[in-house]
Order: structure tokens, then C-alpha cells, then sequence
């Protein structure tokens, strides 16, 4: 009895041993090896996270990773709990109906210059999970259109029609809501205003 | 525009798990003249001698034990060796040792709890042979447990062999449908690069340091095989975990995918599919309960807007925009918890107060599906609930699968039932009562008792969402839940396969016209009553402490 209760345990031993071998070169080496194969030809722009370049080549960020924007000329994107950190990225984890978003809330409307007869939408007084929301609505881009035109000094219906075409790619779903990618749009604006100068 | 959703997200899964349930049955339990195969002779040469033996419930439990201890010491090895091993770029250091502990014993759990934000403490090398192998075995682990406990109610004593089993369901299930799910992912944008962080510098001059890696990989099996350990601290909330509306879809049909096909599984392997519809339909009945329910209640605006100039709309906070309303991220929310996988596409902590109640009530039942292979475990426990009572309002031995069901394997049932609730309420009662717990919370008041609520029901669930807010990176906090995590996975697997082997030890009764019917509508009420009433009931006192009384404090001003 006692000598197949050892065998046993050799023999669990040994296959044990085996098996977590064999699994993990499999599961954590060749399985992985197998996509990023595949993700390396097939997709090769995305598979190394959608980095953005200007004419220099200079990487300056990623298409699906907001960035800070402070200045007038720019459009803003969500808050963010992070900072945009995209090293360590998060969500304010506070409770909606708590007292410190109402707090950072009212800080936010103060700062987009909102009020009572032009309300501030939604996903602007709101952080995101990742802290790292590449978008922000259709109504929020256009919320902040005349702020841009102002700064930049364009006529606000070239502003518009900028946001609108940005919008049209990335409706998802949600009648009528699209959305827009702030790190593009952004862009775009640079590159029509190349004549004039940077944006104050 | 809501309901739409909801069946856009649940139909597909329940469609697909059908044909998945039968491919799984001829895999795990392939017919005589089919198994002897050029892969049946590569498997034994894997594992061994040991291969060929069939193994009795104790056996079987045994090799689990052995391979998960050894699952345990490798994992615990290469963190531990970490910034010593290849593949890190970005010169991930050393961790601490409670951190260790806890994610080794978090992963090899299929819980994926996780006190760590992936790109900021763990290597690629730690991400991929470490927490990606154990993604696979843990939940392969799963399926080989309760392929044995079909095979035992359907009257075996010999349920099979455990390694056997664990590389039949990790080669032929979860690699090739992690594959695909992988290759979907890349194709919708999802990363999958070993260079480290990409510096850029923005257009207004500043310097953003963009984490990235071997995502794709990773996150395939972490939905698929209901781990939901993400690459990234805020899991799918993440740009580079969940791209688009179309990756979201995908992962969130991927999450109860296999725990739906098992259900089918079962009634292949015992010849009673009329008695697994039943099953089905209790789960998806709940499912889709607490999906509506999540749906309608994120839907409300946050309170804390009230009376400020912003717009009226569903609670955005937490929430990412290119999932669509907050409605959608409500719905993985709601399926992450029933089915034990813990991924999520928006931070719980700020889901609005009563949202919050829904998480909580699929990780206390833990039987909506549940983790692959687990969930129909824990579900089992309750239909021997529900044969007892019913035979005892009869004055009948209770019978099920055509054996009695008597004192030796009700005293297991009550026991397995029982640990759950015991090992999250005591867990909380002592957390927020000392500063180990109340000192570590981010919200105040009713909102703060949740968030350590919340980390108890899920460490015992073996889910590893949470309500992210609590600083849970502490030495009581990884070790409490590290044991929490181990117990609550391992006697919730030991004690129904004892049940299951002590019954198919005995005589088969006969089925006669005084039997009672498994597989009538008459039962999905039993199996349905007894977890509500059994369940639920316990979990109501916590309930009331911590997100009803949220709702109240905050909506009643």
C-alpha cells in the first residue's frame, strides 16, 4: 500500500512537471510568437500601437491614446484621472454621486466656460476608465468650436465643417451621436493652417 | 435602441455555445474508436506513463492538486526572478513578496485579482510565461474538474485522468479559440509588439510615455477563459486592450462563451439534454434579469451633476466613449460577474450606486454560468439543494441522475454552500471594522464598505474585478485575499466531485412515475428557488450596508 502511494506521488510528480513544460513554452512561447507573426505582416502599423508620426517622423503620440491639450487652439479632450499618463493608466474611481466629482465637475464647467444657457456635454465633465479616452463626442467637439476658431483666428464654419468630417468615421451605433478622435482633428487644424502661425 | 443591445451581446454566445458544447464533448470525451490518433500518442508522450490510467474521483483530485502546486511554484518562480529574465525592454524591477504571493495564487486560481497595473510592475516575459500560461491551465483546470464530475453523474466511478484531461481542453478548446479571438483582436487594432514604451512628443511640446506590448495574446484567453487578468491596469477600458466598438463585441461574447457551451457539455455527457436545457435556461433567465436591470439603472445621469450647467445623459464617468452609451458597458458589467471572468470596459467604483448591487449579486451567486467549467460546479450544489427539499416536502429519498442523494453527500453540499458566504462575510466584518480595510478605501461612507465588499466577493468568486478605488496593494490586503482566493477555489471543487463520487458509487434507482423530474419546467423554479432564496438571502444584510444604503444617502437630499 504504502509503496504505490509513493509511486503515485513520483508519477503526479513527473507528469506535473511535464505538462507545465510543455504548456508553458506552448502557451506563453508559441502561441504568442504565432500572433505577433501574424500581427507583424498583416497589421504592422497597429500591431505596434498605432503610433502617429508628423512630416519629420517624429513619433507624437498614438491615434488611440488621448493626450494633453491646454491651449485655446486646440480641442480638449475628457479629463483625465491620470493625467494622461499612458504609462499608468486609470479611472478616477470616485463614486458619480459622490462629492469630489461634483467638485472637479464644477472645476471642469468653470474651465470649458460653460453655463445654464450653453451646458457643458456630458463626456467632458466626466473622466474615462482608462483615463485615456482618444474621443470625445460629436457635441463636445462642437461645444468647443468657437473657442478654436477664436484662437486660431478661421471662420467657425470652417471649424465645424472639420469636426463634421471627423465625426462621420466614427459613428458608432448611437443615432445621430457620432464622435471624434481629438489627437486628429487636432492635427488636421495644424496642417490646413500651416501658412499662419502656431496657435496661441 | 437598449434592448437591441442586449440581444446584440447575449444571443450570439447562447447561439454559438451549442455547437461549441458538442465539439467540446468529442474532445474531452472522444468515442473509443476515434481517440487513437497521431494526438492521442503525442499526449501520452507528453505527460507520461501516468496518462493511461483512468482515476477515481480521489485520484483525480490528487494529480488537480499536484499540477495546480506546481502551477503555483513556477509562477511564483519567474515573478520572483523577474527583472532577471528576458523579454522586459522597459526594465521592470523586482516585486514585493505579498504581491507575489497574491498573484500567483490569483492566477492559478482563474481569479485574477490583480493588486498590480500590468505595464507599470510586470515584464513581458512575466505577462506572457507567467500570467498568459497560467490563463490557459487554470481554466483548462476548470473544464477537466467538471468534465469529471459529468462523467461521475453519469454513473462512472472512474472519471477519467486529470492530465489527460487538462491537455485535451488546453491544446484542442482554449489554444485554438484563443487563436482566432487573437487574430480578431489584431485585426481590429489590438497590439501585439515586444519593443518597450514608445516616447512621444505631443503637439503642444510635452513628453508621453506610451506603455505597450504583447496584448493581443493575452487578452484573448483572459476573456475566453473566464480569467479576465487584463495586460493593462484598467483591463478593457484600455485604448490598447479594447480598441473599437467592433474588439468590445468581440471580447464581451467571448466572456461567457465556454461556460455556456459546458452546460450543453453536461447534458451530452449524461444523456440528459432535456435536464441541461433547464439548467440553461435558469442561467440565462438570471443573465439576462440582471443585464436589464443594469441597463435601466446606468442609464440615470450622475447624481453629483444635479443642479450643475451639463448635459443630461447615462453615467459617463468610468466609461469610454467608443463603446457606445453607458447602457453597453452596464452589460459587460453584468456578464463579466455572472460568468466568473472579471474583465471590465469600465471601472465598477464609479458604476452608480444601485448598478453597483448588480456585480455583487452575480459574484454571491456564482452559478450565472460561471467560471469555465466552475460555474456548473457551484450550480450543482444548488440542484442537490433543491432535489433535498423537494424530496423532503414529498417524504422521499431525493434522487438525482437516477442515484439517492443521503445524509453523507448532503453534509458536503451544505459545507460547499456555506463557504462562500463565510469567507466573505467574515472577510469584510474584519476589514471594516480595522483600519486594514477602512484605512485603504478611496469613497467614503456606505460607497467605501462596498469597495471592501466588493473585494471579498470577488476574491471568493474567483472573479478579480473590483471596485478599483480601494488601495489594495498592502500586505493584509494580498494575503487575506490570496487565501480567500485559494480556498474559495479549491472546496468549491473538492467537496461536489466527493458528492458526485460517492453517488456514482452506488445502486441506480429506477425511475419510476413518484421520481421526481429533472427535466421539466416544474424544476427550473426549484433550481431557480433555491438560489434565489439560498443564495441571495445570505448576502441581503451586506446588501443593505453597503450599495443600497449608497443609493439612499445619496439620492435622498
Amino acid at each position: 500500500m504504502k509503496t504505490t502511494l509513493m509511486e503515485d506521488t513520483g508519477a503526479n510528480l513527473s507528469a506535473s512537471l511535464r505538462i507545465a513544460l510543455a504548456t508553458i513554452v506552448l502557451c506563453g512561447g508559441l502561441y504568442p510568437l504565432f500572433i505577433f507573426s501574424f500581427a507583424h505582416f498583416v497589421t504592422p502599423e497597429s500591431a505596434s500601437g498605432s503610433l502617429v508620426r508628423n512630416q519629420a517622423g517624429k513619433v507624437i503620440g498614438s491615434r488611440l491614446i488621448a493626450q494633453a491639450f491646454t491651449k485655446p487652439g486646440y480641442f480638449w479632450p475628457r479629463p483625465s484621472a491620470v493625467k494622461y499618463t499612458a504609462e499608468a493608466a486609470g479611472g478616477s474611481n470616485l463614486s458619480p454621486a459622490g462629492p469630489e466629482v461634483r467638485q472637479r465637475a464644477a472645476q471642469t464647467v468653470k474651465a470649458f466656460g460653460a453655463d445654464f444657457r450653453r451646458p457643458l456635454p456630458a463626456d467632458l465633465a466626466t473622466t474615462s476608465g482608462s483615463g485615456l479616452d482618444p474621443l470625445i463626442t460629436l457635441r463636445a467637439a462642437l461645444f468647443q468650436a468657437s473657442r478654436v476658431a477664436y484662437a486660431r483666428g478661421m471662420a467657425l464654419s470652417d471649424v465645424q465643417a472639420a469636426i463634421r468630417r471627423h465625426a462621420a468615421g466614427q459613428q458608432i451605433l448611437e443615432s445621430g451621436d457620432g464622435f471624434v478622435n481629438v489627437l486628429e482633428l487636432n492635427m488636421e487644424l495644424d496642417a490646413a493652417r500651416k501658412t499662419n502661425s502656431v496657435p496661441r | 435602441m437598449q434592448l437591441l443591445m442586449l440581444l446584440l451581446f447575449i444571443v450570439m454566445p447562447v447561439l454559438l455555445s451549442w455547437p461549441l458544447g458538442r465539439f467540446m464533448t468529442a474532445v474531452m470525451n472522444p468515442s473509443a474508436n476515434s481517440s487513437e490518433g497521431m494526438l492521442a500518442i503525442l499526449l501520452r508522450k507528453t505527460g507520461g506513463r501516468m496518462l493511461q490510467r483512468e482515476q477515481d474521483w480521489k485520484g483525480y483530485l490528487i494529480s488537480m492538486l499536484f499540477f495546480n502546486a506546481n502551477m503555483f511554484a513556477a509562477v511564483v518562480l519567474m515573478l520572483a526572478l523577474q527583472q532577471m529574465l528576458p523579454l522586459n525592454p522597459d526594465g521592470k524591477g523586482p516585486l514585493k513578496a505579498s504581491l507575489i504571493f497574491n498573484t500567483a495564487a490569483s492566477f492559478v486560481t482563474n481569479t485574477n485579482l490583480q493588486h498590480y497595473a500590468g505595464e507599470v510592475s510586470m515584464s513581458y516575459f512575466s505577462q506572457l510565461f507567467a500570467l498568459t500560461w497560467l490563463q490557459f491551465v487554470s481554466a483548462a483546470t476548470g473544464i477537466a474538474c467538471f468534465t469529471a464530475l459529468a462523467r461521475a453523474l453519469a454513473g462512472s466511478t472512474l472519471v477519467g485522468n486529470f492530465y489527460r484531461d487538462l491537455l485535451r481542453s488546453t491544446l484542442f478548446i482554449l489554444l485554438p479559440l484563443s487563436l482566432v479571438v487573437a487574430l480578431l483582436l489584431v485585426a481590429g487594432g489590438v497590439p501585439m509588439t515586444f519593443e518597450g514604451a514608445a516616447a512621444a512628443s505631443t503637439l503642444e511640446g510635452a513628453m508621453q510615455t506610451i506603455a505597450r506590448g504583447p496584448v493581443a495574446a493575452m487578452v484573448a484567453i483572459k476573456q475566453l477563459g473566464t480569467n479576465g487578468g487584463g495586460f493593462f491596469g484598467p483591463n478593457s477600458t484600455h485604448p490598447f486592450e479594447n480598441p473599437s466598438f467592433l474588439t468590445n463585441y468581440i471580447e464581451c461574447v467571448s466572456i461567457p462563451l465556454i461556460a455556456m457551451a459546458t452546460v450543453w457539455m453536461f447534458g451530452r455527457i449524461t444523456g440528459r439534454m432535456r435536464h441541461a436545457a433547464v439548467i440553461f435556461s435558469v442561467m440565462l433567465l438570471l443573465l439576462l434579469l440582471k443585464s436589464v436591470i443594469a441597463l435601466n439603472l446606468e442609464s440615470a445621469p450622475a447624481m453629483a451633476f444635479k443642479g450643475l450647467p451639463i448635459e443630461s445623459a447615462s453615467n459617463l464617468e468610468g466609461k469610454e466613449l467608443r463603446f457606445g452609451p453607458a447602457g453597453t458597458a452596464a452589460m459587460w458589467a453584468a456578464v463579466t460577474t455572472a460568468t466568473s471572468n472579471g474583465s471590465v470596459n469600465c471601472m465598477h467604483d464609479s458604476l452608480n450606486p444601485l448598478t453597483g448591487l448588480v456585480p455583487l449579486a452575480g459574484m454571491w451567486l456564482n452559478v450565472i454560468f460561471g467560471g469555465v467549467g466552475v460555474g456548473f460546479i457551484n450550480m450543482f450544489i444548488f440542484i442537490i439543494v433543491g432535489v433535498f427539499i423537494c424530496g423532503m416536502m414529498v417524504g422521499r429519498t431525493p434522487e438525482y441522475c437516477a442515484r439517492k442523494v443521503e445524509t453523507h453527500e448532503m453534509k458536503l453540499a451544505l459545507l460547499a454552500l456555506l463557504v462562500h458566504p463565510l469567507l466573505i462575510l467574515v472577510g469584510t466584518a474584519i476589514f471594516a471594522s480595522t483600519t486594514w480595510g477602512a484605512g485603504t478605501v478611496l469613497n467614503k461612507g456606505a460607497h467605501g464598505f462596498s469597495e471592501i465588499l466588493y473585494e471579498f466577493s470577488s476574491a471568493a468568486a474567483n472573479n478579480g474585478s473590483g471596485f478599483e478605488g480601494l488601495g489594495d496593494g498592502t500586505v493584509p490586503w494580498n494575503v487575506a485575499t490570496g487565501l480567500v482566493m485559494l480556498l474559495g477555489r479549491y472546496i468549491p471543487i473538492i467537496l461536489p466531485l466527493a458528492i458526485a463520487g460517492s453517488m456514482a458509487a452506488k445502486k441506480p434507482v429506477p425511475e419510476t412515475t413518484g421520481t421526481l423530474r429533472i427535466d421539466t419546467p416544474l424544476f427550473a423554479v426549484v433550481i431557480l428557488g433555491s438560489v434565489l432564496l439560498i443564495g441571495a438571502l445570505l448576502f441581503m444584510p451586506v446588501a443593505v450596508l453597503g450599495p443600497v444604503a449608497d443609493y439612499l444617502s445619496t439620492s435622498i437630499q
